[in-house]
C-alpha cells in the first residue's frame, strides 16, 4: 500500500485548514472578558485533545484488528497512531497548563477533570514505548502491544467519567453561554481548527506510515538481493516490524 | 474449565502457603508504610479524606509487590508451559490468578485494616464501620486483582519487570483508587461513621465489570505463542 | 494410497522468529506408532519443532498435521494426546512429586491413582512426598518423564530423554517412552548410532532446514555428522 500518494496534497490542505483556522481565532473570533488574549490558546488546545483521545482510540482499533486478522500492519498502524497521539498529548498538557496560569492564576487545576484525566491517560500512553522495548521478540512484542492498546483504549472513556464524577466542577467557562453552547462566534474558528488538528494528525500518521514502510521494504528488496548477510540485524527497537514479507 | 481453575487455583494458593513470596512481603510492607506516613505526615491520627488517601495508598502499593511476583514462579519454571499443554479453556488461568490474587489482598488486609486502624485511627471503628468497609475493599479488590493479573501477564515477559507493573498498573488503577477513597471516606470520619454513597460503590462495580470482561476477551493473547 | 492417515505431516512448514528463521520449508510424514529421530547441531530448530508439533508455538507457514487436525486451528483437539518432554521439566520447586503430578493429572482429567502408579514405575514413591527441588536431577527427568505419561499421549515428544539418566533410570523408562510403549515417537538426539537404532525415520535439521529425511534404515552414520559441520 502506497502512504506516500497524495501526500503533499494533504500538507498543503492541511497547512491552508490550520493557518484560517488560526488567522480566524485571532482576529474574528471575539476576545474573552475575563481572561484576554490567552483564552485564545482553548483553540489549539482543545482540538489537540480531541484529535489526541480520538488517536488513542484510533489505535486501540487497529490493535484488535491486529489481533484478530494477525496482520503486523494493523501493529504498525496501531504504534503510529499511539505514538503520535502521545506527542500532541504532551502538546495538550503544555497547552492546557499555560491556559490554566492564564486562567486561574495556576501552572496546574485538579479541578480541571477533562484535564486531570488526561493527565492519567498520558502517563498511561507513556508507557507503550518502554513496555514494546522490554520485549525482544518481534511477533511476542507486537502481540503485547495490541493488548495493551486496547486495555488503554478501553480505559480511556472509564476514566473520564470516573474523573468527572469525583469532581464537583464542570469544564468551565468556555462553554457558558446561557444556553450551555459555544457562542457563535467562536464556533466557526473552533471546529476549522478541530479539522486542522484532525488533518494534522492525518498527515503526520500518513509521513510516519510511508517512512516506515519505505525502510522495511528497502530492507527487504536488500535481503533478496544480497543474501541475509547484506542486512544489518535491526537490534532491539520498541518500532514494529513488517516481517520478512514485502 | 471449572476442573482447571480448581487445579490451577489449588497449586497457586499451596505455593503460596509454602513458599511464600507475595502475602508477607505485602503485609509487612504495608504496616512499614503506615509507620512512614506517621512520620511523612507528622499526625498520630488521621480521619475522614486523609485516612482513606492512607490506607488506599498502603493497600495499592502494596498490591503492586504483589502482581509483580504474580506470574514469576511459572515463568521461572516453565511452568506455563505444563499449563499450556493441557486440552483446558486458556481463561481457566486467568480466573485462577485473580482468584488467588484477590485472596492474597484479602489476607493483606487482615493484617493491614487492623494495624491501621491501631496507628493512626481515633477513635477505632465499629463493627457495623468494618463490615461496610469489607464491602468496598472487596469491590476494590477485584478491580486490583483483574487488573494486577492483566498486567502481570504483560511484564513477566519483558526485562524491566518490575518497574513495568506499577508504570502500567498505577494509571489503570485511578478509578478504583477514585471510588474507594470516596466510598471510604465517610467511614472514617472523627464524628462518627456515615453511610457509604452508593454511587461509588456502583463505579467500583462497572469499573470490576467492564475490566473483568475485556481481561477475559485478551487474556488468550497473553499467553499463546 | 490407502491405509491409516499418518499421525504427523507436515508440508513447508516455516516458523520465524522476528526476522530470522528457526525452521524454513520442513516436510515430513510420519506414521502412525513409527519413531521419528531427528538429528541436528544447536540451533538447527530441533526443539522448534517439538515445540510447534505441542501446540506451543503457532506455524507460520505451510501446513501442519497432528493426529489428522490442522495446526493452529484445531490445537485444543490435539492438545490432550501429545506429551512433551522437553528441556525444562515443567514442575514446581517447591511441590513435592506427587502435588506436582496430582497438578498435571487434575488439568488433565486423570485420576490421582495413574500418578501414584507411574511413579511406582519409575522407583519415585520413596520419595513421592519430598520437594522437587531436593531431588537429583535424573530423579526431575524420571518425575518429568510420569508428567509427559500421564494422560496416555497417542504422540511423544522427546527432547533429549534420555539426559541426566544412568542406565538403571533409563531402563525404567524405557517403557514408558521406548519404542515398546507402542505411540508415534519423535525424538531428539546427538547420537548418530544409537539414534539411528532406535529409529524408523530419520530427519536431518540444519539451520532450520531438512537437509535430509528418509527411512533409518536407509540413512548412515556420515551423513548425520555432515550435519554438524
Amino acid at each position: 500500500m502506497l502512504y506516500g500518494s497524495r501526500l503533499r496534497a494533504l500538507s498543503i490542505l492541511t497547512a491552508v485548514t490550520l493557518t484560517t483556522g488560526f488567522g480566524l481565532a485571532f482576529f474574528y473570533a471575539p476576545m474573552d472578558a475575563d481572561q484576554g488574549f490567552m483564552q485564545k490558546i482553548f483553540y489549539v488546545h482543545v482540538p489537540l485533545a480531541i484529535v489526541a483521545l480520538c488517536g488513542f482510540v484510533f489505535g486501540g482499533i487497529m490493535a484488535i484488528q491486529h489481533l484478530r486478522t494477525g496482520d503486523s500492519r494493523y501493529d504498525l498502524r496501531s504504534y503510529v497512531a499511539i505514538h503520535l497521539s502521545l506527542i500532541l498529548g504532551a502538546g495538550v498538557l503544555i497547552t492546557g497548563s499555560i491556559w490554566a496560569k492564564a486562567s486561574w492564576g495556576h501552572w496546574w487545576v485538579w479541578d480541571e477533570p477533562t484535564l486531570v484525566s488526561f493527565l492519567i491517560v498520558f502517563l498511561l500512553y507513556a508507557t507503550y514505548q518502554p513496555l514494546r522495548f522490554s520485549i525482544e521478540d518481534p511477533e511476542k512484542q507486537a502481540r503485547y502491544a495490541s493488548v495493551f492498546a486496547i486495555i488503554a483504549g478501553a480505559f480511556v472513556p472509564l476514566n473520564f467519567l470516573a474523573v468527572r464524577l469525583a469532581q464537583s466542577y464542570t469544564h468551565p467557562r468556555v462553554f457558558a453561554t446561557a444556553d450551555g453552547g459555544l457562542p457563535a462566534k467562536m464556533q466557526l474558528p473552533f471546529y476549522i481548527c478541530l479539522i486542522g488538528m484532525a488533518l494534522l494528525f492525518a498527515t503526520l500518521w500518513k509521513y510516519e506510515m510511508a517512512s516506515k514502510h519505505t525502510s522495511a521494504k528497502l530492507r527487504s528488496l536488500r535481503r533478496k538481493l544480497g543474501g541475509d548477510e547484506a542486512v544489518a540485524p535491526r537490534g532491539r527497537t520498541a518500532s514494529p516490524s513488517l516481517g520478512t514479507g514485502s | 474449565m471449572r476442573r482447571a481453575v480448581d487445579a490451577l487455583l489449588r497449586k497457586e494458593l499451596r505455593l503460596e502457603l509454602r513458599a511464600p513470596q507475595a502475602v508477607p512481603a505485602m503485609a509487612l510492607f504495608s504496616v512499614t508504610t503506615l509507620v512512614v506516613f506517621h512520620f511523612a505526615l507528622q499526625r498520630g491520627q488521621v480521619e475522614g479524606d486523609l485516612a482513606a488517601g492512607v490506607l488506599w495508598v498502603t493497600l495499592l502499593f502494596a498490591a503492586m509487590l504483589g502482581t509483580s511476583r504474580l506470574f514469576v514462579a511459572d515463568h521461572e519454571e516453565g511452568g506455563l508451559d505444563g499449563f499450556l499443554l493441557a486440552p483446558v479453556d486458556r481463561t481457566a488461568l486467568l480466573v485462577a490468578k485473580a482468584v488467588a490474587m484477590f485472596a492474597f489482598l484479602a489476607a493483606v488486609e487482615i493484617v493491614a485494616v487492623p494495624a491501621f486502624a491501631l496507628l493512626l485511627l481515633e477513635p477505632a471503628p465499629d463493627a457495623g464501620t468494618y463490615a461496610q468497609l469489607v464491602l468496598v475493599l472487596a469491590l476494590a479488590d477485584a478491580g486490583v486483582a483483574i487488573i494486577g493479573t492483566l498486567v502481570g501477564a504483560l511484564a513477566v515477559q519483558t526485562r524491566a519487570r518490575d518497574l513495568l507493573v506499577p508504570l502500567l498498573a498505577l494509571p489503570l488503577l485511578i478509578p478504583v483508587v477514585i471510588g474507594a477513597a470516596k466510598a471510604t471516606t465517610p467511614l472514617l470520619l472523627a464524628a462518627g461513621a456515615e453511610a457509604v454513597p452508593l454511587r461509588w460503590l456502583a463505579i467500583l462495580g462497572l469499573y470490576d465489570l467492564v475490566f473483568g470482561l475485556l481481561a477475559y476477551a485478551v487474556f488468550d493473547f497473553l499467553v499463546e505463542d | 494410497m490407502d491405509g491409516p492417515p499418518p499421525a504427523i505431516e507436515l508440508d513447508g512448514l516455516t516458523r520465524r522468529y522476528g526476522e530470522r528463521v528457526a525452521l524454513q520449508d520442513v516436510s515430513l510424514a510420519v506414521p502412525a506408532g513409527a519413531t521419528l529421530v531427528v538429528f541436528g547441531p544447536n540451533g538447527a530448530g530441533k526443539s522448534t519443532l517439538l515445540r510447534v508439533l505441542a501446540t506451543l508455538l503457532r506455524p507460520h507457514g505451510g501446513t501442519t498435521r497432528v493426529l489428522g487436525h490442522a495446526l493452529p486451528g484445531e490445537g485444543w483437539a490435539v492438545r490432550g494426546r501429545i506429551g512433551l518432554l522437553g528441556h525444562a521439566p515443567l514442575l514446581y520447586r517447591d511441590l513435592s512429586g506427587r502435588e506436582n503430578l496430582a497438578f498435571h493429572a487434575r488439568l488433565h482429567g486423570v485420576p490421582l491413582e495413574r500418578a501414584a502408579e507411574l511413579m511406582e514405575r519409575v522407583g519415585l514413591t520413596a520419595r513421592a512426598d519430598d520437594k522437587v527441588h531436593t531431588y537429583s536431577r535424573g530423579m526431575v527427568q524420571r518425575l518429568a518423564v510420569c508428567r509427559a505419561v500421564l494422560h496416555e499421549p497417542d504422540v511423544l515428544l522427546l527432547d533429549e530423554p534420555r539426559a541426566n539418566l544412568d542406565p538403571a533410570a533409563g531402563e525404567l523408562v524405557e517403557p514408558l517412552i521406548g519404542a515398546a510403549s507402542g505411540r508415534t515417537r519423535i525424538v531428539t538426539s546427538h547420537d548418530p548410532a544409537g539414534g539411528l537404532a532406535e529409529a524408523d525415520l530419520a530427519l536431518g535439521l540444519r539451520a532450520g532446514r531438512a537437509e535430509l529425511f528418509g527411512l533409518a534404515s536407509q540413512v548412515d552414520t556420515t551423513q548425520i555428522g555432515a550435519l554438524y559441520r
